[in-house]
This record gives C-alpha cells, sequence and structure tokens, in this order.
C-alpha cells in the first residue's frame, strides 16, 4: 500500500460511518473467503431436513431451504457471487466510462459529440431493461452478466470524467505539457487522469452496490446463472415459500441489504475524506 | 442540458408578442430535437445489431413450441425476412419504423402496435405515481431534515434516507407482500384489478388503486432516498445564501421562506433527477410487474426477451426510450423557466 492510500484509509476508518461500512465489507469478505472452507461439499448439497426452521437444529442454525439445503452454506457461497460480481463489473465499467469521458473531455469537438450521443443512447434505454436483454438474449453466466452489468453502468463514469477533463484541460499546467511536446495521451492519463481519481473513487462504490443489486435482481428473475449460488437464486426459490417459512427470504434480503448498505456508507465517506474542500473546514 | 449558470440572463433580444419564445430559444428547441432524433436512431440501430448478434431467433422459439419441418422453418424465416443479412435487416426495419411500423408480433398474434397499445397504460401508471410520489414524499423529508439539520428529527430521516438507498425494489416488494398479503391478508398479493368484480368509475378506481399501492410503494422508497437526500443538501446550501436573510429579515413567515423562497432554488437540484428516475423506473418495472403479475411493458418485455420476438422487444425498448427522451426534453424547458440563468447555447 503507497502512503497516500494508507492515510486515506486510515481517515477512513476514523470517520464514524466509513468505519461501519469497512467493518460490514470486511465481513462479506471473510465469509466469501471462508465458504469452501467451513462448507467443504458447497450450497446446493442436500444436506438435512426440508423447510428446519432457524435454531430448530443446532447443525443448521439459520435452517434449510425446500430441498433441505444448508441456508448458512448457500448464504456463504452467495456472498462469493454479489463480490466477484460486483467487483468484476463496477472495475470494467470505471475503465469504459473512464476512457470514454477523457477522451470526449479532452478532445472536444466531433469526438466528445460522437461520444456524448452514445453516452445520451445508453441513458435512454433503462439500464435494468438493457441488462435483461443482454443476459436473457446471450444467456446467462457469470460473465455474461458481469458483461451486461458493465455495459449499462459505464455513462455515469464517463460523465463525471469528461466534466473534470473539460475543467482541467484549460488548466496551466495542462497547456505547460503540450508546450514542452508531451504526447495526448501521456496528458491524459499522467497529468489530468490523477488529478480527478477523487470522484471516480467514490462513484466506485455507489456502482459495485448497483452491480451486486442488478446481479441479484437478475437471478430473482431467473436470469442468474445457473452454476452458482447467489443471494438472488436463494430469494426466488425462498419466494415462493412466503407462506411457509418466510425467513428463506429474510437472510439472503439482510445480507444484501447490509452489503449494499456497508457500501454507500463507505461512498458517503470516501466523499468526505477525499473531497478537498470539506477537508479543509475540518 | 447546460449545467453552467452564467450571472447575466442571456436569452437573445425578444421581437414580437410576449408569448413566442426569442431567437435563441427556438434555435436551442430546435437542437434539442435534433440531438434527440440522433439518440433515438442510435438506440434502434445499436439495439437491433445486439439481437441479431445472439444466436437463435424466433422461429427456432416457435419450432420449440409445435412441431415443424426445415422447409416450414425455411419459410418462416423468409416470410421474416430472417434469411437476409443482418445490414439488410436493419435497413428494412429502420425504413418501417420511419412509417411507425413496428411489424408483427407472432406469438401474440397480433401488430406490435396493438400489443404495446394495450399495455403501456399500466406502465405509465406505475411510473407517473413513483416520480410524482417519491419526489413529493422526499422533498417533504428533505426539508424537513435540513430544517432540523443535527436534531434527531435529521437523524432519524437520515437513517431512514441510508436504508431506503440500499433496499432493491424486489426486497421492499417481497416484504410487503409478506406483511400486508400473507399476514395480515389486507392487500390483494396480484394482479391490476380484481377479476369480474363488474366495478366501474369510482370503485373501479378505488380497486386499482388497492392493486397498484404496493407495487408503487416498491418503486418509490430508493427515490424517496435519492429525493430526500439531494433535497436536504439542497436546502441546507440554498439557506446560507443571503437571499433568504433578505426574506426572514422582511419579516416573512418562516413557512413562506422556506415553500416559497428557499424551495424553488432547491428544486433545481431535484428536477434534474426526474429524468434518470423514468428511465430507471422501466427498468425496474420489469421487476416488479413480474413480482406483482401486472401485465405491462416490463413483463411484455421480459417475455419478448425469451420468445426472441425481436420485433416486440424493439418495440417495447422504442416506446420506453421515446417516453425517456420527451421526459428529459419537458425537463429542459421546464430548467429554463425555473432558473433563468440557464445559458443557451
Amino acid at each position: 500500500m503507497s502512503a497516500p492510500t494508507r492515510k486515506t484509509m486510515a481517515r477512513l476508518m476514523r470517520h464514524p460511518s466509513g468505519c461501519v461500512g469497512v467493518v460490514l465489507i470486511a465481513l462479506v469478505i471473510i465469509m466469501s473467503a471462508s465458504a469452501g472452507f467451513l462448507f467443504p461439499s458447497g450450497p446446493w448439497t442436500i444436506a438435512g431436513t426440508p423447510r428446519l426452521w432457524p435454531g430448530a437444529d443446532p447443525a443448521f442454525p439459520l435452517g434449510t431451504d425446500a430441498l433441505g439445503r444448508d441456508m448458512l452454506s448457500a448464504l456463504f457461497y452467495g456472498s462469493r457471487v454479489s463480490l466477484a460480481v460486483g467487483a468484476a463489473a463496477a472495475l470494467a465499467s470505471v475503465i469504459i466510462g473512464t476512457l470514454v469521458g477523457a477522451f470526449a473531455g479532452y478532445y472536444g469537438g466531433w469526438i466528445d459529440d460522437i461520444l456524448m450521443r452514445l453516452t445520451d443512447a445508453m441513458q435512454t434505454i433503462p439500464s435494468f431493461l438493457a441488462a435483461v436483454a443482454i443476459v436473457g438474449i446471450i444467456g446467462a453466466s457469470l460473465g455474461t452478466i458481469t458483461a451486461a452489468i458493465a455495459i449499462v453502468s459505464w455513462p455515469m463514469i464517463a460523465r463525471l470524467v469528461r466534466a473534470d477533463f473539460l475543467r482541467l484541460r484549460s488548466y496551466d499546467f495542462v497547456q505547460s505539457c503540450k508546450i514542452i511536446g508531451m504526447s495526448d495521451l501521456r496528458i491524459i492519463f499522467g497529468q489530468i487522469l490523477p488529478n480527478c481519481l477523487a470522484p471516480i473513487i467514490v462513484s466506485s462504490s455507489i456502482l459495485v452496490a448497483t452491480a451486486i443489486i442488478t446481479e441479484a435482481s437478475l437471478s430473482f428473475l431467473g436470469l442468474g446463472d445457473p452454476n452458482v449460488m447467489s443471494w438472488g437464486t436463494i430469494l426466488s426459490v425462498g419466494r415462493q415459500e412466503l407462506r411457509s417459512g418466510w425467513y428463506m427470504t429474510a437472510f439472503p434480503a439482510v445480507a444484501l441489504v447490509l452489503t449494499v448498505l456497508a457500501l454507500n456508507l463507505i461512498g458517503d465517506a470516501l466523499n468526505d475524506v477525499l473531497n478537498p474542500r470539506l477537508k479543509e473546514a475540518a | 442540458m447546460t449545467d453552467q449558470a452564467s450571472p447575466v440572463p442571456l436569452r437573445g433580444k425578444k421581437t414580437g408578442p410576449s408569448w413566442v419564445p426569442s431567437m435563441a430559444v427556438q434555435r436551442y428547441i430546435l437542437r434539442r430535437i435534433v440531438q434527440a432524433i440522433l439518440v433515438m436512431l442510435l438506440v434502434m440501430v445499436g439495439s437491433f445489431i445486439l439481437i441479431k448478434l445472439a444466436p437463435g431467433d424466433i422461429v427456432d422459439t416457435l419450432a420449440g413450441t409445435s412441431e415443424m419441418s426445415a422447409e416450414r422453418m425455411a419459410e418462416l424465416r423468409q416470410r421474416y425476412q430472417l434469411d437476409q443479412p443482418v445490414l439488410v435487416q436493419l435497413f428494412y426495419y429502420m425504413m418501417r419504423l420511419m412509417s411507425l411500423d413496428f411489424g408483427y408480433s407472432p406469438f401474440n398474434n397480433a401488430p406490435v402496435l396493438d400489443v404495446i397499445a394495450k399495455r403501456w397504460p399500466v406502465t405509465a401508471i406505475l411510473v407517473v405515481c413513483s416520480v410524482t410520489i417519491s419526489m413529493a414524499v422526499g422533498t417533504v423529508l428533505g426539508v424537513l431534515s435540513a430544517r432540523n439539520a443535527g436534531k434527531p428529527v435529521d437523524l432519524g430521516i437520515s437513517v431512514l434516507m441510508l436504508v431506503f438507498y440500499a433496499t432493491p425494489s424486489f426486497i421492499i416488494a417481497i416484504l410487503l407482500i409478506l406483511v400486508f398479503s400473507v399476514k395480515l391478508n389486507l392487500m390483494p398479493i396480484a394482479g391490476f384489478a380484481t377479476i369480474g368484480s363488474g366495478y366501474t368509475g369510482l370503485q373501479y378506481f378505488r380497486d386499482v388503486a388497492w392493486h397498484l399501492a404496493m407495487p408503487i410503494t416498491a418503486l418509490c422508497t430508493f427515490y424517496i432516498a435519492i429525493y430526500g437526500r439531494i433535497g436536504r443538501a439542497a436546502m441546507l446550501e440554498v439557506l446560507k445564501l443571503d437571499y433568504i436573510r433578505t426574506a426572514r429579515g422582511k419579516g416573512l413567515s418562516e413557512r413562506r421562506v422556506i415553500y416559497v423562497h428557499a424551495l424553488r432554488n432547491a428544486m433545481l437540484a431535484l428536477v434534474t433527477m426526474v429524468g434518470l428516475q423514468v428511465s430507471a423506473l422501466v427498468g425496474g418495472a420489469v421487476l416488479i410487474e413480474t413480482v406483482f403479475g401486472l401485465n405491462g411493458m416490463g413483463r411484455t418485455a421480459f417475455d419478448a426477451v425469451f420468445q426472441r420476438d425481436t420485433n416486440l422487444l424493439l418495440g417495447v425498448v422504442f416506446v420506453s426510450s421515446l417516453g425517456v427522451v420527451i421526459v428529459n426534453f419537458i425537463i429542459d424547458l421546464l430548467y429554463m423557466v425555473l432558473d433563468p440563468r440557464v445559458e443557451i447555447k
């Protein structure tokens, strides 16, 4: 970890909501890391009596689902899917959005026009509808789900980065880079981009949260990867059992909401920590 | 939309009667219309190519539901022009679209336009009610929380906003169904109205409202949180400004200062959200209509994806995107009225 990263982390931990968020996310990471170790037989094995209420059998603290699968195991394995899809989709959309926004803002003119109309078009199509269409047509797998989420969520980052580039490109330091003959690519990625990282980092945590929600929603609709147990899958199975055992939907729902809440809290805290205007006031 | 505010109103000279917009405004409106058409073109071309890139077509799906010979499949492909190269198909499709011909939906055995005409009102009701309710509730909570900044009321509202902000609509939907339909047996679990009730007039309206209360609530909560958070921040910003002190100084009631003077400026930040919200709500309708068994555009699109009903899916994409474009256009115009400083380029 570099020194500025460590400093940001330290400030984040001192921030009350940032601290809560980081602790919650750390718990989810521990869950996903220990899933294979704690439940070596995987989430699909039928382990006990079906529809066992939580606490009824000490072997299954959170009970079993309609087929007799361990709820706790499913929950642990589900956290893997959420974290993996959330992180990968957010990373991909940050990369696409940053490239589009940087080129549009730096070059302006017709490049800006083309890229921004493309961004407008992407923001016009209802994004969840587009995600459903992409995943439904190409076929559900972790790869297509991640790609679909990335494709529908980059425009927000592109707008953000473009606005910063429009502002920064007329600054003196950019002009002097041009005068000494620095290439456009080096100015964009070496000089301007480091100056607009703060809003990108803040939005990334929100992007991960949105991606996790979208993945769960897709799985809930039956558009999840059939080979993995996701929180959305548990919810869609549990929904059929609402009358007999509402706990089957309650656990994955709480897990999902807490994870998203944690990421939002981290986003809020990062906004306070990285926003230089507020930093001076504090 | 122009987001830079210039201190000097730059609207161009007025000529003619006052209800005729100035030349600059006319040019701006024209430019926005051209942009909107361009965006719609991009949306349709993009969606068409995406759908065609995927393996499988509607004839495969039809063949899966009934026995069909290879000759019959080839004949159907020829009839739906599926045997042509993608770019030729795209050309034909776009030409037909120009005359608002969306094609035929074999699964519904009806023209796409008829299917959409029957189903869009459900989604439109959901979207319009959700926008109105979430904006009203969110704004009130935001104002309340800004006026009591740092007090327990503010803290309580902020925590509620955090929870609403983190809870996906379908989880709210399940929670509502569990509490109000399964446990308390108060609310209808699904559907648009009681089937075969024969209600008319006010009774029918009440019945529909009773059925749609839960779906609309599920669609609202996330946006109540968004409007609440933006509203609170905008209010806190505005309340610091000099003109508010002036308003208080000249002895206006606190209620008038907050709701007439401050809120008008704070609204600017809220109005920009509406365009994004409408687009997101149409997407959210896919989930909510499925959960509550409503036959709207979201459900239609969802089924069309699985039936490879390209015409129907593209029709839904067209109509919902057009809705979003129109709403955004209206918001831009509204913005000019609300904020005379907005510079028109």
